[in-house]
């Protein structure tokens, strides 16, 4: 397996608390790793790690390695790092500008020159299964657009530097099944061009979409592996009780 | 059964003392219109029937003489004047005020933000008088000390309206940033933003209104300042023509002259007349915050 994000021993620490314990886990590369666990087990802990978030957090620590296609990812500058690791977060963000500007903000940044812009816009809205609804009113304002919209805005934008993985935290417990769904083919469409890591509270939805699933239980991880394999069986007790709702 | 809580009636005074209270505040209420009546009726009666004499003398001419003979009212260099110095005190006091907001809110560890609040607050309850104080003993001499051949100029005046309106800007720059939520930080740093871009291209458009309103009540307290601009700003009558100019505002006009103009005379009109000028003006000022303030609510 061509391990694309690998984490090793990786221990998170808000002041003496560690969220996290020496975790192991690798993402397969141009695949969904999905990481389920109960509210508190340290997955968006976990993924603040992934683009080096989590250092601007008063209090926050961690030790142990991630590496980026095997380069350490604290050797790399953290607005190229955060280029390549995009993240989309639980709650949609249209930015208070226009939905063009919201998905060419982060390629301007980077100095993509105006004349690349239409269609770097134009082919993340596509991605984001959002273009047809907004391509009449892209100087519309970002935060007009409704949640499940947002979200997707929130999608394109993250695609906008074309990452090369792309992490998402709970991304669906704000916006509709409806929207859900789409997003979740879109995902499907999307891993055959960069690596995606989906920490989800819905166990069906990383059923229904991850290749490789991941349990996580306060701060440890329980067991990892292909999804169809973990959810029949289970290794460890715990795993099969949470995946069978017995708990969480 | 029948005495459930749900079903006691409260004792009967309740309704008398609801009565009452409804009444005070109401009271309250409508005595602050009466008194801006009041206000407008009070200025109005003594202003309006010059200004409608006066006005086109008033405004095509520059030469504000009241006492002489004839008498001189031409306001344009009095306006000229204010301005004058509301314009410059903006060119210093806006960037430095923002840049100071952004620090605060943005850059400065926790610690030393309360710290440099309280002291920019502390800044802010300065008396006017004080500051035309230090505008006379310090920036006087530092001024002619810079080439300046007299001291106390418009120059002088606008400093001095700077450092007054910089604790009213950083104060309310500060609140609306932020106001702005944590979501659009985190969004901007995720997409490989540094704090800086991340301040210039979303933090300050997110919060545009709301530091538009701090520029626009700052304009409102410059133009409306009195005692400090006629203390340093060398009170004289002209056309700024240069940036070490001296100059007189509207306000300081009617401070200075009031007590000798003659009761209900002509020149105790015209002065009247120059306040209705200026509550036109702060009126519009703070319609435009006020406006401003709407339509960001309706967002």
């Amino acid at each position: 397996m061509d391990a694309h994000l690998s984490i090793e021993k990786l221990t998170i620490r808000y002041g003496e608390r560690a969220v996290v314990r020496d975790l192991t886990l690798a993402a397969p590369r141009n695949q969904i790793l999905g990481i389920v666990g109960p509210a508190g087990s340290g997955k968006s802990s976990l993924l603040t790690c992934l683009n080096r978030t989590l250092e601007l957090q008063a209090g926050a620590s961690a030790t142990g390695t991630v590496k980026l296609s095997g380069e350490n990812v604290e050797a790399i500058d953290t607005a190229e790092l955060r280029r390549r690791v995009a993240m989309v977060l639980p709650l949609p963000v249209g930015l208070p500008m226009s939905v063009y500007d919201n998905v060419a903000l982060a390629p301007r940044l980077a100095g993509v020159r105006r004349i690349e812009l239409d269609e770097i816009v134009e082919r993340c809205l596509t991605q984001a299964a959002l273009w047809d609804e907004v391509k009449d009113r892209l100087d519309m304002l970002g935060t007009r657009l409704s949640g499940g919209q947002q979200q997707r805005l929130t999608l394109a934008r993250a695609l906008s530097t074309d990452p090369e993985v792309l992490c998402l935290d709970e991304f669906s417990i704000a916006i509709d099944p409806v929207t859900t769904m789409r997003i979740e083919a879109v995902l499907c469409e999307l891993k055959a061009r960069m690596t995606i890591v989906m920490v989800t509270n819905l166990l069906a939805q990383a059923r229904r979409i991850a290749d490789v699933t991941a349990f996580m239980l306060n701060g440890e991880l329980v067991e990892a592996g292909p999804t169809g394999q973990l959810f029949v069986f289970a290794r460890d007790r715990r795993t099969s009780d949470y995946l069978a709702g017995k708990f969480g | 059964m029948a005495d459930t809580i749900a079903r006691r009636r409260p004792p009967a005074h309740v309704k008398y003392v609801e009565w009452a209270i409804e009444g005070l505040v109401r009271l309250c209420g409508v005595s602050a219109i009466v008194f801006i009546l009041a206000i407008f009726v009070f200025i109005g009666k003594e202003g309006l029937v010059f200004l409608a004499e006066h006005v086109g003398g008033m405004l095509t001419s520059t030469d504000w003489g009241p006492t002489n003979e004839p008498a001189m009212y031409g306001i344009l260099a009095l306006v000229a004047g204010t301005l004058w110095c509301v314009g410059l005190s903006l060119i210093l006091s806006v960037p430095m005020g923002l840049a100071a907001a952004v620090y605060l809110a943005e850059f400065a560890p926790e610690g030393r933000r309360e710290f440099l609040k309280i002291v920019v607050e502390l800044l802010a309850a300065i008396p006017s008088v004080v500051w035309g104080f230090i505008g006379v003993m310090i920036l006087n001499p530092l001024l002619q000390w810079m080439g300046a051949p007299v001291g106390l100029n418009g120059l002088n005046g606008a400093i001095v309206l700077a450092l007054m309106t910089l604790p009213l800007l950083v104060s309310l720059g500060e609140d609306s940033l932020r106001a702005v939520p944590e979501s659009y930080r985190q969004a901007a740093i995720a997409m490989g933003a540094t704090k800086w871009e991340m301040v210039w291209r979303v933090l300050l458009p997110a919060a545009r209104r709301g530091l538009l309103v701090a520029v626009l009540l700052g304009v409102g307290r410059c133009v409306g300042e009195t005692m400090a601009v006629l203390m340093v700003t060398g009170h004289s009558v002209r056309i700024p023509d240069g940036l070490y100019s001296p100059v007189r505002t509207l306000t300081a006009t009617i401070a200075a002259e009031l007590g000798e103009a003659v009761r209900g005379g002509e020149h105790y009109q015209a002065l009247f007349a120059l306040g209705i000028l200026l509550f036109f003006v702060t009126f519009l000022v703070n319609l435009a915050a006020d406006t401003v303030v709407r339509e960001r609510k309706l967002q």
